[in-house]
């Protein structure tokens, strides 16, 4: 176990150092000097020159490449050009609402997109499973930032259920309706993957032998298909990480919550190049963990997996 | 009993159907079949038509201001007879503006698909092909690109270019290939072990040579799957991207940012120029999503039935 634990976090070193040398290759790429965004119009030649030296813009690139990486691992991500905090710190800040907001999003997507899946694959052709599929369908069709805005003008203008957008006072009510809207996409990913591979498993002898042995269907699927099919909704999870952290700029973006999605437009717009820099590799890194954490689990979902 | 006789059915299925169709027919006749995909394939084309003859469908000017000639009436105007989908504060008709927004969109979509497709299925056949440090390579490549959230990628490219749309496509085909390179690469590996491909090499056929003209058309239909899912995926990304006010400049009729500029006025009652942009885009996604998962089920053999 400690063994398969120790291969997967290396084998996770070479993609973490490729996503700084993107980062950095990114960065450098962009027309503009830092130094002089930074000081904006103010800057006289002489101040720029020292500040380009302070931030070591004036070495070749390798060796800024080198600083870089050191910096990256040490996390020193150096400090925002707009309010001088650390990017560590600035993304830190934000990290909570990021969080809740990703966290009950999968929470809805597991909760509804599985459950719709068995459904959908034990009733296959029926009117449950058509209505399902096309509002899976639709769930992966419809832009997030449109479901979002007619989400808020029904939830928030009309019915007047939910008080409006921002965080209010930190209640959770004000993460209801972005959650579901972040959720829905992944949803309806699992639920159908969940459908076409439970499908494929109780077509398998083993689930034909479960039902000869007497076994009722509801143990049938519960126990017996469910945990099979579950294991490529598993390895989407992981994957859907990347998307959901996405769909985070644009969910965060319209319902005004301070999280890391903000935060990066935020510095976009304004220029602001080391918390750029810092976002993305702390979400490239997240998506790492992410996926690390799948591929961990899946001797839980199949004991057929060994760790060796 | 019965799983048996399904299986039996299925094993001799193929060969009835070996009589002088490939795949590509095959393929078809299972695709023409399924309302679904048949459904979403009208769809694309019915907008691809719109954009393409844009002119001779709308009757105004997408750029055209009526609050200058006709007054505050026209500003803001709700759906009608004349303005079919409304008017904006601007006072330009929103169907006109719809209409010509599919050619953006579906420009994006197929010219940022094309450049993903090539670079995706070039390194990923190589990878595939060649084996070894090559393939450790173009893996790591892959799997370091595949672990940047995808619209913040492009957002941290295109928010410092110039506003052109030819780097827009770059910009996007360069962060969306990873897909193909994956497909192309698991399916390079297992054809390169084929027989053909074996008496290819044994009458001394250049690498290029087989890649291109014996494994390329044997690898065709899941790159094909792919790419029609990819395209529905980027005028997607494409439309998040002007909504956040990136990429694509006004005053040309995006969609997403026809989305954004609309929201206030949505809030307070004036739905229409958010609404139909938004639908429109997810009609064209839809479109690419049922047609990509129909032709998924006509040409991958180990679902026929």
């Amino acid at each position: 176990m400690l063994n398969y634990v120790i291969r997967r976090l290396v084998g996770a070193i070479p993609v973490l150092i490729g996503v700084i040398a993107v980062v950095f290759i990114l960065t450098t790429i962009v027309p503009g000097d830092p130094a002089r965004i930074m000081m904006g119009q103010r800057g006289n030649p002489e101040t720029i020159a020292k500040i380009r030296h302070e931030m070591g813009l004036d070495k070749p690139l390798p060796v800024q490449f080198f600083d870089f990486m050191k910096n990256a691992l040490t996390l020193n991500l150096g400090r925002s050009y707009r309010n001088n905090m650390t990017v560590v710190e600035a993304i830190a800040t934000r990290i909570p609402v990021t969080f809740k907001l990703a966290f009950f999003a999968i929470i809805i997507a597991v909760a509804v997109g599985v459950p719709l899946g068995i459904i959908s694959a034990v009733k296959q052709y029926s009117w449950i499973d058509y209505g399902a599929m096309f509002f899976a369908i639709l769930g992966i069709s419809a832009p997030v930032f449109w479901v979002a805005l007619l989400s808020v003008v029904l939830f928030c203008v009309i019915l007047g259920w939910i008080p409006g957008t921002g965080t209010g006072n930190g209640e959770l009510i004000y993460y209801v309706l972005p959650s579901i809207v972040l959720g829905l996409r992944p949803a309806a990913l699992i639920a159908r993957l969940t459908r076409s591979s439970m499908l494929e498993i109780i077509r398998q002898d083993y689930i034909r032998t479960a039902r000869a042995k007497g076994l009722s269907e509801r143990v049938v699927i519960m126990k017996h298909a469910l945990r099979n099919a579950l294991i490529p909704v598993v390895t989407v999870i992981g994957i859907e990480v990347a998307s959901l952290l996405s769909g985070v700029v644009i969910t965060e973006q319209i319902f005004s919550l301070p999280g890391l999605g903000r935060l990066s437009v935020e510095a976009l717009t304004n220029r602001d190049f080391p918390v750029i820099r810092g976002v993305v590799l702390f979400m490239a890194f997240i998506f790492v963990l992410a996926n690390l954490i799948v591929d961990l689990s899946y001797p839980f979902f199949d004991p057929r997996i060994k760790y060796d | 009993m019965e799983m048996k006789a399904e299986n039996k059915q299925k094993e001799t299925k193929p060969n009835q159907k070996m009589e002088g169709r490939s795949l590509w027919a095959d393929g078809w006749s299972r695709l023409k079949r399924n309302k679904l995909a048949m459904f979403g394939m009208w769809l694309i084309i019915i907008i691809c038509l719109a954009a393409i003859f844009a002119p001779y469908i709308t009757r105004y000017d997408p750029y055209e201001q009526f609050i200058w000639t006709e007054g505050p009436s026209a500003r803001l105007c709700p759906p009608c007879a004349k303005y079919w989908f409304g008017t904006d504060v601007y006072g330009r008709d929103i169907y006109t503006r719809v209409i010509y927004g599919a050619r953006i969109s579906l420009q994006i979509g197929f010219a940022a698909t094309a450049i993903s497709v090539v670079i995706g299925v070039a390194l990923g056949s190589i990878a595939g092909y060649y084996g070894g440090f090559i393939d450790d390579f173009i893996t790591w490549l892959t799997n370091v690109i595949f672990a940047f959230p995808f619209l913040l990628f492009v957002l941290a490219l295109v928010a410092y270019l110039p506003p052109s749309l030819p780097l827009l496509y770059m910009a996007i085909g360069i962060v969306s290939w990873a897909s193909f390179a994956r497909v192309a690469r698991s399916q390079v590996i297992q054809v390169k072990e084929m027989e053909f491909v074996e008496a290819a090499t044994a009458m001394g056929g250049k690498d290029s040579r087989i890649l291109l003209k014996h494994i390329l058309p044997n690898i065709l239909a899941p790159i094909i799957v792919q790419t029609t899912l990819e395209i529905g995926s980027i005028i997607m990304l494409e439309s998040s991207l002007s909504f956040l006010g990136f990429g694509i400049q006004p005053p040309k009729p995006a969609w997403g940012y026809m989305i954004s500029e609309g929201k206030q006025y949505f809030l307070s009652g004036q739905w229409w120029w958010s609404v139909f942009p938004g639908l429109a885009i997810m009609l064209l996604v839809l479109g690419f999503n049922l047609f990509g998962d129909g032709l998924r089920d006509a040409l991958d053999p180990r679902l026929k039935q």
